[in-house]
């Protein structure tokens, strides 16, 4: 299944996960198994319910399996209990949400060190100024998150997520709220984090261009992981999803 | 609309439950005061027609004083001669002679006197309709009573026990002999302790005169009516006497009862009014966020077309269904503490069963629904001003300056201060309670208005406190981040804690005065003086003076006795001394007029105010009428300038056999220099040995004594504001609990980036902990005002002192932070247990 030479960051192992019962019962994963390796930007795409999201959620530890198991590095996530998942949010995991990613009532600065005050760490002066400009916030560091645009509110998540090197970053349409431009911006940055610091990502999408940025294309339908590409261009991922949607040729995706 | 109202309403329990409660709780209070005060208002009326059951007629000597509580005051007693008289009438059945007197006091088994609640003693006139004998008989000897079973059971006394009376002369020793009860297998009538002896012992030892009656019970013969039967009597007598049907006399009493009644109430009222207007606070700070919670979803229905008053309805419609369901279960609470209260501070009068006032049913709605109305109005009005296009909008609370708030918080104060200054300087006359409720509920609301600017400052200090960790400074950053919110939740703290602040104050302040005065105005070093168990204050045998004179390192003693008196026809006070001129250098009393010396029979001394009160200078005269006896002229012998603790008329202690006591109730006591006080204090305390509800003490331990019922008055002031505090304290409960849920997608969030239970836990806990801590340092500043304002008022009458009390105001600092940790306790919780997935998940 998996192309990839490096040792994996965070891997998928049959896992299955069923929502409700009888009839209401919805299977959203059916068996998938996947390997993300180190150092590696992978997007993860496919049609509305198809799973996405959930598979992200239960790689980072953040929903139980149904079935089967969940690593991130040697960490059998399936395994922990609250406080052992908490930990390994604090250390392992970076998160990028949509939206509401920052808390109102901190400065930028504040925002993007939360996890290293919430784990009560210093951070590394060296690595925070080399976050800081590579995201471009040096001038922004003193403004509550109401005081700046949305793609620099993303700015300063994927700074908060990085801040803390963790073995992976999980991010769940991280440009979905932006414009074309602020997104490209996130999408930049993220990539350079993956090929300058050999930054580990996973990223949901349902945008095309933001998917050519990753090296890796992993397409799911139905729950279960139908295809993938390496080093995407624009066009090819488009190619594959209008060939998975079932509805593609009614024209809206 | 409704059906989108009702929907919102049930799908937010926690809130609706929160808010509900706090109106209940109001509600309860208020329909359990007026439950209460019916009650027992019913309870006695009973209770007075059962004690005048077997009363036909009764007759007494017009009193001499009448009381200004319409009460009868002490009349002459009545010759036995006249008894017979009556009992010669035609149509007389019957006419006994009573003693009657409250004088009586049994001495326990601990060899203390038995406190009662009202103390009866009386002469054994045999069984009637009411009076039955339960044990042995009655007294036949003058060395023997009988005691009724509340007694008895109280004291634990059994027929054939030897004990201990007081009296109007010291300790005298007597067997029990029978124990009483009272038709209907009762105790008591009214909870009341009964002592009857044999009617030579009554009138020596309850009257001090023998031969005579308190009073002629008539019991009509077969076929004449109770009217007929009481002119007769009337015509009989004279009108030096009073006579009186037994139904007139229950009423009278009840009616006399009154005032007192209403004053009880009134208190509670007061309370329930307190915990209602805190109430307030809570409602408007929950419709506030749930309008602010609920922004998009009014925007939308306004985008699809409903109206501003479409939606002010359905803010008003939740607040109406809350203030309907809150009265019902408000009312019925009530009842059911009204009914608790009534066993309580009913003790033991007869039941006469659970009465529920009209006016508990129509203020229970009135108030429930008015309440939770007026309170949800103010965000009813903002929600409709919600544009439409809000509902695009992130609903973001913009955070909307405060000038205007500050502005009319400070008129406000401003004009409630005023209302409390004119109250308090004494210039206000009628409106005095007006002006000082007004006062208070205007200052309390004006504080609220400013509690958003000054919140800012204090909760920043505040929460600098816990910025050491990571949860603490979420915590702080929480607390400070909508001022308004944080500022009516504290300032709903604020009042309960202001008000027992107040109390405090000048409670401690009376306290601090009051040893003050006997520390400067008292030229003595002990003081003889009864401990009150019951209704009477209790005094002691004139010859313990005499004793106490000559026991060795006395050097001089002043007995006062008290009473009340007709002076020149008006209703006033006067004391009589054995020893003016040791009582004027115990009292460093200085002459302006005349002199000091030792009073001669029909002659005075009084203050100079006093004197110039009632145009009085030495020489003149003055008529006065004590509780016995004739009115009596008296000569100004002298006038003394106005002195810290005696002031008035002092007479010679020749008048105190017209006194209703004639005993002193308090005796000072001037050592020889170089005795020691505690030496002398055993000597005295040999003496006192017969009176056991008197004692001697230094001046300190007096003072405690004397001001010890004001802590149990503070306690009380306590516990009745408790229900205030506790609907506070649900206010932050709630208010934490609304914001826990605002924050949903903030706290999934921390929760992502590693927050533990634990760090989640205390970063509530520490938004709790800054609000209660603040809402209490606002009321303790609020209070302490208050009690200064209240205390400078109270300076012309001798409370010249200001005490803070340190003690109590730390105490309420910690009481609060504890209480935000607990209040924290189920928000924090909720916090902890924030499901990611939900929190991160769009919408
Ligand atoms: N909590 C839940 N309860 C029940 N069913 C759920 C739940 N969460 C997701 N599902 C179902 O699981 C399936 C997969 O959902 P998922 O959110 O993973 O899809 P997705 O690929 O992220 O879609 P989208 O692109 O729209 O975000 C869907 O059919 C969805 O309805
Ligand atoms: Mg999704």
């Amino acid at each position: 299944m998996t192309t990839a030479i490096k040792p994996a960051a965070a891997r998928a192992v049959d896992v299955w996960k069923v929502y409700g019962h009888g009839e209401a019962q919805v299977i959203a994963l059916r068996g998938v198994s996947v390997e993300l390796a180190q150092g590696e930007f992978t997007a993860i795409m496919g049609p509305s319910g198809s799973g996405k999201s959930t598979l992200m959620h239960c790689l980072a530890g953040l929903d139980t399996v149904t079935r089967g198991d969940v690593y991130v590095g040697s960490t059998q996530v399936t395994k922990l209990s609250d406080s052992g998942l908490t930990k390994l949010r604090r250390d392992k995991i970076g998160f990028i949400f949509q939206q509401f990613n920052l808390l109102p009532t901190l400065t930028a600065e504040e925002n993007i060190l939360l996890p290293l005050s919430i784990a009560g760490r210093k951070p590394d002066k060296d690595w925070y100024q080399t976050v800081i400009k590579t995201v471009g916030l040096e001038e922004r560091l003193s403004h509550k998150p109401t005081e700046l645009s949305g793609g620099q509110q993303q700015r300063v998540a994927c700074a908060r997520s990085l801040v803390s090197r963790p073995d992976v970053i999980f991010a769940d349409e991280p440009t979905g709220n932006l414009d074309s431009r602020s997104g490209a911006e996130v999408l930049g940055f993220l990539r350079n984090s993956v090929r300058e610091f050999g930054q580990t990502i996973v990223m949901v999408t349902h945008d095309p261009t933001a998917a050519s940025y990753a090296d890796r294309v992993i397409f799911l339908a139905d729950g279960q992981i139908v295809d993938e590409l390496l080093s995407p261009t624009v066009d090819q991922v488009h190619d594959k999803l209008k060939s998975l949607d079932p509805h593609a040729h009614s024209g809206d995706v | 609309m409704l059906k989108a109202t009702m929907k919102s309403l049930l799908s937010r329990k926690l809130r609706l439950t929160l808010s509900a409660l706090a109106v209940v709780l109001g509600v309860m209070f208020v329909a359990g005061s007026l439950v209460l005060s019916s009650t027992l208002n019913k309870s006695l009326d009973s209770l007075f027609a059962n004690i005048y059951e077997a009363t036909d007629v009764q007759a007494s000597h017009k009193p001499n004083l009448q009381r200004e509580d319409g009460a009868p005051g002490q009349a002459d007693p009545i010759q036995a001669s006249e008894v017979d008289k009556v009992k010669g009438l035609p149509g007389v059945k019957s006419a006994t002679g009573v003693v009657y007197s409250d004088g009586a006091r049994l001495i326990g088994k601990n060899g203390k006197v038995v406190p009662s609640q009202a103390r009866v003693a009386t002469n054994w006139v045999g069984e009637d309709e009411i009076v039955k004998l339960r044990e042995g008989r009655g007294p036949e000897a003058d060395d023997e009573i009988a005691i009724n079973a509340a007694l008895a059971s109280s004291s634990r006394y059994k027929v054939g026990d030897t004990v201990g009376v007081l009296t109007l002369q010291t300790k005298k020793e007597f067997k029990i002999v029978g124990i009483v009860g009272y038709s209907g297998n009762r105790d008591s009538i009214g909870g009341e302790h009964t002592i009857a002896f044999t009617t030579p012992a009554a009138q020596q030892l309850l009257l001090d005169k023998p031969g005579f009656f308190t009073w002629i019970d008539v019991k009509a013969a077969d076929g004449v009516s109770k009217a007929k039967l009481k002119a007769d009597v009337q015509a009989a007598l004279g009108d030096t006497y009073v006579v009186k049907t037994g139904e007139e006399l229950g009423k009278d009493q009840a009616k006399a009862l009154e005032p007192l009644m209403n004053i009880f109430r009134n208190v509670f009222l007061g309370f329930a009014g307190v915990s209602l207007f805190v109430s307030i606070f809570l409602i408007i700070n929950t419709f506030s966020i749930i309008v602010a919670q609920r922004t998009r979803e009014l925007a939308l229905m306004r985008a699809l077309g409903a109206g501003g008053g479409q939606v002010i309805g359905s803010v008003l419609l939740e607040a109406l269904v809350i203030g309907l369901i809150s009265s019902v279960l408000g009312l019925v609470l009530g009842i059911g503490v009204g009914w608790l209260l009534t066993k309580l501070a009913g003790g033991d009068l007869p039941s006469a069963g659970l009465v529920v006032p009209p006016s508990a049913i129509i203020a229970s709605f009135v108030i429930g629904v008015g309440i939770t109305a007026v309170a949800a109005l103010a965000p009813a009005l903002r929600a409709s001003r919600i544009p439409p296009i809000a509902a695009m909008r992130d609903a973001a609370n913009t955070v909307k300056p405060l000038t205007k708030v500050t502005i009319s918080g400070l008129v406000v104060t401003a004009l409630g201060v005023a209302g409390l200054w004119v109250a308090l300087a004494g210039d206000a006359g009628d409106s005095f309670w007006l002006l000082l409720g007004g006062g208070l509920l205007l200052s309390f609301i004006g504080v609220a208005l400013l509690t958003p600017i000054i919140s800012k400052p204090v909760v920043s200090v505040l929460g600098a406190l816990f910025s050491w960790s990571m949860p603490g400074k979420l915590g702080r950053g929480n607390s400070a981040r909508n001022p308004r919110r944080t500022a009516i939740t504290a300032a709903a703290l604020m009042i309960g804690i202001a008000l027992v602040t107040g109390v405090s104050v000048i409670i401690s302040s009376f306290k601090a005065s009051i040893s003050d005065m006997y520390n400067t105005g008292l030229n003595a070093e002990l003081i003889i003086a009864g401990e009150q168990t019951g209704p009477v204050p209790p005094t002691f045998a004139g010859s313990v003076i005499d004793q106490a004179k000559s026991t060795p390192g006395v050097s001089s003693v002043s007995a006062l006795y008290f009473d009340g008196a007709k002076i020149n026809g008006e209703n006033g006070f006067v004391y009589a001394v054995n020893d003016l001129p040791a009582t004027a250098q115990m009292f460093n009393l200085k002459v302006s007029g005349g002199s000091l010396g030792q009073l001669q029979a029909g002659q005075l001394v009084v203050d100079e105010d006093t004197a110039k009160d009632k145009k009085l200078s030495a020489g003149g005269t003055v008529q006065i009428q004590t509780s016995r006896g004739e009115p009596v002229t008296y000569t100004v012998a002298g006038v003394f300038k106005k002195s810290t603790l005696l002031n008035g008329f002092v007479l010679p202690q020749e008048a105190t056999k017209n006194f209703q006591a004639t005993n002193p109730a308090i005796a000072y006591i001037k050592l020889a220099s170089g005795a020691k006080v505690s030496e002398v204090q055993a000597s005295i305390d040999k003496i006192l040995a017969d009176s056991p509800d008197v004692s001697a003490a230094d001046v300190s331990s007096y003072v405690e004594q004397q001001t010890k019922g004001l802590d149990g008055l503070l306690t009380m002031v306590q516990i009745l504001l408790g229900l205030a505090m506790i609907i506070a304290v649900l206010g932050v409960i709630n208010t934490l609990a609304l914001s826990m849920i605002e924050r949903t997608r903030e706290l999934g969030m921390l929760r992502a980036v590693g927050m533990s239970r634990g760090q989640m836990m205390g970063m509530v806990t520490v938004e709790s902990v800054v609000i209660s801590v603040f809402g209490a340092i606002l009321g303790i500043a609020v209070g302490i005002g208050l009690g200064w304002a209240v205390i400078r008022a109270l300076h012309d009458i001798g409370i010249k002192v200001f005490a803070l009390p340190w003690g109590t105001v730390i105490a309420y600092l910690i009481v609060a932070a504890v209480v935000g940790v607990i209040a924290a306790f189920i928000p924090a919780i909720r916090a902890a247990r924030t499901d990611v997935l939900r929190a991160i998940s769009y919408e």
